[in-house]
């Protein structure tokens, strides 16, 4: 394999700088898979791949009767961060963390916000993410969002901007781990050369997170997941694995006098933190959604009593709405009075009536996403598109334009992904996970997704999308 | 200890045993028929009626032929109880307590199943059938050892050793009650050579036959009853894994040996009680199928109150706050 014919063409490549010339951080990365015998670099892919099948990392939905399952597609061209990059992209995450929780502690108590008129009311109060009930609960220190997971993109400038911010239950951090396991058992010899910030560290700092919610000198922490059949229980199990917690499931939590306890083969014990991993409307069926079966009936007013503590906090998705997304540099001035760090990519609101004229006559150069999906549902990349579906978008945003958004159709960096034998490129995004407790933690790395087919700029492992070790170089 | 955790992770361990007897079994008849006298006909009804699925075998099989009861047993997952199945059940439950258990424990159940899943979607022929028992025994005994080697000896290891060796008591039960449903020719042959066979492959199928030559030195029908019985230190033999199955019980609940806090305790303490004080000729007496079956009902309902006593989702009930009554 010729590493010097690799061209990144048009688009900004994250590990060249044009045709066969390697960036600053990326030089003895490629040479050491140049030097490698012909056909090595898709051995080692294979190898991965088996290492992969054998910790049993899959994705998605799983057990079909036959139980083949979708092993968590992979690719072993890392994504490389060098330090500078990294510190700029530190700084914007961690203003961003700041702002976003003080823009949620107001908007579920004195909403000053709005009566400045920074961001309109009705903007707020149709989002499906308010959650009416959370007005004037007071989570430990005005906390709200402790695991944050904001999505960055690189367009051709070499700028990262900020694409959006996940503050319900951001997932995906597991596979940052154990891509790197992988990468390690893959190539140790460039991790010996390579000065590599490790990412291992994540559990114990969630784990310190999440106990800063206690005053108790050693509080009982648990995970709340939906279960096995869970997109992400792979996920919850592995932290709970790494943090030394019980995994629980709501029929294993009750509220008795007033506090949580989980059943035990020893009667019951006292739960004081739960990290949840099930949406806010399936927490508690006595407080929102009475079909839910996920949830634990009794937890929010055992919650609003301060008997036990919930991260992320019920009603931190009132940030996780794109519409609210494109006032964020707004909120950073309003709050913090600094100018955003990392920018946001410029967002019509279908909502406002300007916005959305233009959005309904360039809707062949624009994506469009609901405000209030994730995962990469409801996305229409208008280039893309058929003329079919472009039509069917357009209805759809009239009939209920509150929903959606747009946003111009980026060019996002590519990283060289192994094809067959050789090297192409790849559409990716970023990852980073951010926690908040006593301080602002950013994990040095992230999730790299990368469209796997050729020209895709779909990068959600829930369409296709595959990952990468992400390195950030100290 | 979740009660849910629990309970995960003694099915984890009472499915793996569970696919490893069935491998026995079916081993049984294999070592059996590689012996027979010329003329002699295969069984393979017995097997099918040892494991109690005979009505669901006869219902969808029909015949006992050596290919039907292979797949009813090692790949058919209609079959809750097959090879297959089981592992499919055992890796769901490691799953789900992926958590607790250690991560090169989880790894082997993951192998073991895509090693059963892989051989059984390639067919199993008589010229690989032997192959595949031996891995399939083989990976059983790789994660006891990892799981001894790998996990804290604590509530989790105990709940682990309860449902591994209950499980075993319960299929040595069967191994050695498939020899009172093959039928000899007639009842002349009796401890002749051909009969003699027979219990040599029962033994060789419980892993016995070397511990029982460094007892006993010749086959007997008695001292082979009595040592997959009665033993206790042979880990295969029923009265060790009740033993060892109480110490397990006592860990847990942290009562001591001789007293009971519940159901599970008491029940198992009486069977285990049984045996010490038992020999051979109450085993035999009122017919040694009729003793086996027996013993079984009575395991079932250890099994059951264990259910109860640890696992059953029981309401929380109110802790009650000492208020002072004057």
């Amino acid at each position: 394999m010729k590493f010097s014919e690799y061209d990144p063409g048009e688009f900004y490549d994250e590990l060249y700088e044009g045709k066969g010339q390697p960036r600053p951080g990326s030089t003895l990365l490629l040479r050491k898979f140049a030097s490698l015998p012909e056909g090595e670099l898709k051995k080692r892919q294979e190898a991965a791949e088996r290492v992969i099948l054998n910790m049993g990392m899959t994705f998605g939905i799983h057990g079909g009767d036959d139980g083949h399952e979708q092993i968590f597609p992979f690719d072993i061209v890392p994504r490389v961060v060098v330090a500078s990059d990294w510190e700029r992209i530190e700084s914007g995450l961690r203003q961003r963390m700041r702002a976003l929780n003080l823009f949620i502690d107001d908007v579920y108590h004195d909403q000053t916000i709005l009566k400045n008129g920074v961001i309109p009311s009705e903007l707020i109060f149709s989002g499906k993410g308010f959650l009416l009930p959370c007005m004037g609960l007071n989570p430990p220190r005005g906390i709200w969002c402790h695991v944050a997971g904001i999505d960055l993109v690189r367009i051709s400038d070499g700028q990262y901007y900020v694409l959006e911010d996940n503050t319900r239950c951001p997932s995906g951090v597991a596979y940052v781990l154990e891509a790197r396991q992988v990468m390690k058992r893959t190539f140790p010899e460039l991790f010996e050369a390579y000065r590599v910030r490790p990412v291992d560290g994540y559990p114990s700092q969630l784990l310190e997170t999440l106990r800063s919610l206690s005053d108790l000198p050693d509080p009982t922490v648990v995970i709340l997941t939906p279960g096995i059949f869970n997109s992400a229980y792979y996920e919850h199990s592995l932290l709970a694995h790494k943090m030394g917690v019980e995994l629980v499931e709501a029929n294993d939590l009750a509220v008795v006098d007033g506090s949580v306890h989980m059943r035990t083969t020893k009667g019951s014990q006292r739960v004081d933190v739960i990290y949840r991993r099930i949406n806010d409307d399936y927490l508690d069926p006595l407080a929102f959604r009475h079909d839910s079966i996920l949830g634990v009936p009794g937890l929010m007013e055992a919650y609003k009593r301060g008997r036990v503590a919930l991260a992320n906090a019920p009603g931190t998705g009132v940030s996780d709405d794109k519409a609210i997304y494109a006032y964020l540099p707004k909120i950073i001035n309003y709050y913090l009075a600094e100018e955003p760090i990392l920018p946001n990519v410029p967002t019509y609101l279908c909502s406002d009536r300007q916005d959305r004229t233009y959005v309904l006559e360039h809707l062949d150069q624009l994506v469009v996403k609901a405000t209030n999906e994730a995962g990469g549902y409801g996305m229409m990349i208008g280039p893309h598109a058929s003329k079919q579906e472009r039509e069917d978008c357009a209805r759809r945003i009239e009939a209920d334009p509150r929903n959606y958004i747009a946003q111009p159709t980026l060019a996002l960096s590519r990283v060289p992904t192994l094809v067959e034998d050789h090297l192409e490129g790849r559409h990716v995004d970023l990852r980073p996970y951010v926690l908040y407790g006593r301080d602002v933690y950013v994990l040095p790395g992230g999730m790299t997704r990368v469209a796997l087919r050729k020209g895709s700029l779909v990068v959600n492992s829930s369409q296709g999308g595959g990952n990468k070790d992400t390195w950030v170089l100290s | 200890m979740l009660s849910r955790v629990a309970s995960s992770i003694y099915w984890l361990n009472r499915y793996i045993e569970r696919a490893e007897n069935y491998a026995r079994f079916i081993e049984v008849n294999v070592n059996l028929t590689l012996d027979l006298p010329r003329g002699t006909t295969e069984q393979w009804e017995p097997l099918v009626a040892t494991t109690g699925d005979h009505e669901s075998f006869t219902s969808r099989y029909g015949k006992a032929t050596k290919e039907n009861v292979t797949q009813f047993l090692s790949a058919d997952v209609a079959n809750p109880n097959s090879i297959l199945s089981c592992l499919l059940a055992a890796r769901e439950n490691a799953r789900s307590v992926r958590e607790v258990i250690s991560s090169d424990m989880w790894e082997q159940v993951n192998r073991f199943y895509l090693m059963v899943r892989d051989a059984v979607s390639q067919g199993l022929s008589s010229r690989n059938l032997h192959t595949f028992l031996a891995d399939v025994k083989a990976n059983s005994h790789l994660f006891l050892g990892i799981t001894d080697a790998t996990m804290s000896h604590g509530e989790g290891w105990h709940f682990a050793r309860l449902g591994r060796l209950l499980e075993r008591a319960d299929k040595t039960s069967r191994i050695l009650d498939v020899k009172y449903f093959m039928l000899l020719p007639t009842v002349t042959e009796v401890g002749t050579p051909f009969d003699i066979i027979q219990w040599s492959a029962l033994l060789k199928s419980a892993s016995a036959l070397e511990m029982y030559y460094t007892r006993f030195g010749r086959i007997s029908p008695d001292d082979v009853t009595a040592f997959l019985i009665l033993d206790s230190t042979f880990p295969r033999a029923i009265r060790y894994c009740l033993i060892k199955s109480e110490d397990s019980l006592h860990a847990i609940s942290g009562s001591e040996h001789g007293s009971y806090q519940n159901q599970a305790e008491k029940r198992l303490g009486r069977l285990r009680a049984e045996l010490d004080f038992g020999d051979l000729e109450d085993c035999v007496t009122g017919g040694l199928h009729e003793f086996l079956d027996q013993f079984q009902a009575q395991l079932n309902r250890v099994g059951e109150a264990i259910s109860e006593t640890f696992f059953a989702p029981r309401p929380i009930h109110s802790i009650i706050t000492g208020a002072e009554t004057q």
